[in-house]
């Protein structure tokens, strides 16, 4: 029973691991139709933005909390500038946004190399966050509960933001007809340089959660960007519900194979499992019979 | 072909010339004030991070035998080459540096991929590799020197130590390729033999970064100590992980065989302190020799740059081939092969000897705490430098792996 709750709850914490990179990408690829190879390196920006904020902010608490809204911040001008230079200019060519962002992705990485030097740097975690809270006798770390708690806030923001205001208005007008958008006076050049800093932003919030679980380097991005694309792909393109769904999903499915076989394994039975669904549905686990969002 | 190439020419004497002209013969060129030697590591891709810091002490040797008069008489001429952390680039370097450099020997190579792809390449040109990384044992080559550990001078240390600690129940994690393992293998037989029960044996995908089922397993294992063989970045996401779950270093230590010095900041020393690791070497062992070495590697590389087990293994490694030459008087393969049985050198790990059976040299073994100071310091030490026992003949438990 204590085995099968961790691992329900290590489940849940890889799914909103999964979820926070995939956020931004829901929107970016999910609403737009841009393939943003560089999405993992606008995370790993983040990751680094949190490193380089606590050489200034001794307290690892404080500085973790300026560096949720900076790295938002970072990503979206990094996710902002790409639109404007380059995305903008290859709408509608899905393949190509795929191989220049790809081309970005490595610019990036080594940027951060010769910045930051090849070997990986550490982010101190908080004081607060150390440790565990006793939960039915099982012990849920600090750090998972906190990533967990920042996922839901990014996805209730998100959807707030998509529902209640008039850029979420306009993303939606935007996405569903784009001509006609333009014509009821919707400016769709400068929502999609929004949407593009707004989805990028998640990028740069999730690389800085990332910094509580494991290692910042260069190919930080790499080893998400692949579970991302999954988990839209997985969800439905243009859902954020089935983002959710998914991620949670594949995190616990994840997380059991991983228990009852090993890790190597769990991947591969994994991709096994979404083949499989996406041969039986392909339009991913939240249909897009409307072009509706959430 | 090989008569040819730019270089003089100049046969290798006794039999190795005689069966095959092609096979034994050495363009090595020994008229001159000058030898070349070849230097060959992954400058570039993946690898680069850790092959660069045994380029450099390796030309600090370099440069220090070249002050001191060089090796019989004459200057070391260095070829460099880069591997570009691919097993394929370090063959065909390894080829170019034997028959166009015509190098007396190659130092270098990281990974067991690199070195299994040079050694067909050095048996059939007939010439020396020097090869400074620990690795997994069950090889030995007339044409390599190991100047790294073998399996009982740094894993079968590290068990004997917990064992000695009072350690029943061993988990096992890993990244998931050859040398964790075959590592894992040796340490099941291991336990088998001593009363230890392997708890848990994990393997992660290089790379792997989410460690929460690996942990969660190993937290209810029950395990009171794990042997960890995961290389790098899993490090950080598993150290974190261990840390989170509330492992602590008191009740379940873990021995890690691929974290040095270097490593330790980016896993970062608060994740790490007081962890235990298996090695031959580090920065604070105590030695004039390591004095001496730390203090010229500092001057030439900065005070910020650590030295490490591979960087020490490396730059003792031209020194053993300077013993061996000046032994055999010679710089033919033939008579250095013949003359490097018990040559010795003392080196900053402490004194190390050749052994000419099995072309491995006799190390001491050091666990090591991880301090705050992000250096690690021995907690442990063998009584004596360990004979290298790369087939583990000298082990009774042993038998039947391979």
């Amino acid at each position: 029973m204590d085995a099968l709750f961790s691992q329900l709850f290590a489940g849940l914490s890889l799914g909103s691991v999964l979820l926070l990179a995939a956020l931004g990408l829901a929107l970016t690829f999910g609403q737009m139709g841009v393939i943003n190879m560089a999405h993992g390196e606008f995370m790993m920006a983040g990751a680094y933005t949190a490193f380089v904020l606590q050489t200034f902010i001794p307290d690892a608490g404080v500085s973790l909390l300026v560096a949720l809204p900076v790295g938002f911040v970072v990503g979206g001008l990094l996710g902002l500038l790409l639109e404007v230079t380059l995305i903008s200019r290859m709408y509608r060519r899905p393949l190509d946004t795929l191989l220049v962002t790809f081309g970005v992705a490595l610019v990036l990485q080594q940027l951060a190399r010769d910045v930051f030097g090849a070997p990986n740097v550490d982010v101190r975690a908080p004081a607060w966050l150390s440790g565990a809270v006793p939960v039915l006798g099982m012990n849920l770390p600090k750090t998972r509960l906190f990533i967990l708690a920042l996922a839901i806030a990014c996805v209730v923001a998100l959807s707030l933001v998509l529902r209640m205001t008039s850029l979420g208005r306009r993303i939606r007008a935007t996405v569903q007809n784009r001509d006609l958008a333009e014509t009821s006076g919707v400016s769709t050049r400068a929502t999609d340089r929004l949407t593009f800093f707004v989805g990028s932003g998640v990028a740069g919030v999730a690389g800085v959660a990332l910094t509580l679980l494991g290692s910042i380097g260069p190919t930080l991005g790499t080893n998400y960007i692949v579970d991302a694309f999954l988990v839209v792909v997985v969800g439905g393109i243009g859902q954020l519900k089935g983002a959710v769904i998914a991620a949670f999903s594949l995190g616990i499915l994840q997380a059991t194979f991983e228990y009852s076989t090993t890790a190597s394994l769990a991947k591969v039975l994994l991709f096994v499992v979404i083949v499989a669904f996406l041969q039986v549905r392909p339009q991913g686990l939240v249909s897009v019979r409307t072009r509706s969002l959430a | 072909m090989l008569a040819l190439s730019a270089c003089g020419a100049r046969t290798a004497s006794g039999d190795a010339g005689t069966a095959s002209a092609s096979a034994g013969a050495s363009c090595v060129d020994t008229s001159g004030d000058s030898v070349k030697i070849g230097f060959l590591n992954s400058l570039s891709g993946t690898m680069a991070i850790s092959e660069q810091t045994v380029r450099d002490s390796l030309d600090l040797a370099a440069s220090e035998i070249n002050a001191a008069g060089g090796v019989l008489g004459k200057q070391l001429e260095v070829v460099a080459e880069d591997g570009a952390s691919e097993p394929t680039v370090f063959a065909e370097k390894a080829e170019k540096l034997i028959s166009s450099d015509c190098v007396a020997a190659v130092f270098g190579g990281w990974t067991s991929s690199s070195r299994k792809a040079m050694l067909p390449v050095f048996e059939s040109k007939n010439s020396l590799l020097f090869y400074p990384v620990q690795y997994e044992g069950l090889e030995a080559s007339k044409n390599i020197f190991y100047t790294g550990a073998t399996t009982n001078q740094q894993i079968i240390p590290g068990m004997d130590y917990l064992k000695e600690q009072g350690k029943k129940k061993v988990f096992l994690v890993g990244s998931d390729y050859v040398f964790p393992r075959t590592a894992n293998k040796i340490i099941n037989a291991y336990a088998e033999a001593n009363g230890i029960e392997i708890v848990g044996e994990e393997y992660a995908p290089l790379g792997h970064t989410d460690f929460a089922t690996i942990v969660n397993k190993l937290k209810s294992s029950g395990a009171d100590a794990v042997f960890n063989t995961l290389n790098g970045d899993s490090n950080v996401a598993f150290f974190k992980e261990y840390k989170n779950v509330g492992l602590t270093v008191d009740a379940t230590p873990v021995v890690s065989v691929s974290i040095a010095e270097e490593e330790v900041g980016g896993i970062g020393v608060d994740n790490i302190v007081g962890q235990l690791t298996a090695w031959n070497y580090y920065q604070t062992v105590e030695s004039p020799a390591n004095t001496t070495f730390v203090a010229a590697f500092k001057a030439e590389y900065g005070e910020d740059r650590p030295t490490s087990d591979p960087m020490e293994a490396a730059y003792t490694s031209l020194y053993l081939w300077k013993g061996m030459v000046e032994k055999a008087e010679s710089f033919d393969v033939a008579d250095i092969q013949e003359a490097a049985d018990g040559v010795t050198f003392d080196a900053p790990e402490g004194t190390v000897t050749v052994n000419g059976d099995n072309h491995h040299i006799a190390k001491t073994a050091y666990i090591g705490k991880i301090d705050a100071d992000g250096l690690i310091y021995p907690v442990w030490e063998s009584d004596g430098p360990i004979e290298p026992d790369p087939f583990l003949e000298g082990y009774d438990w042993a038998e039947g792996l391979s």
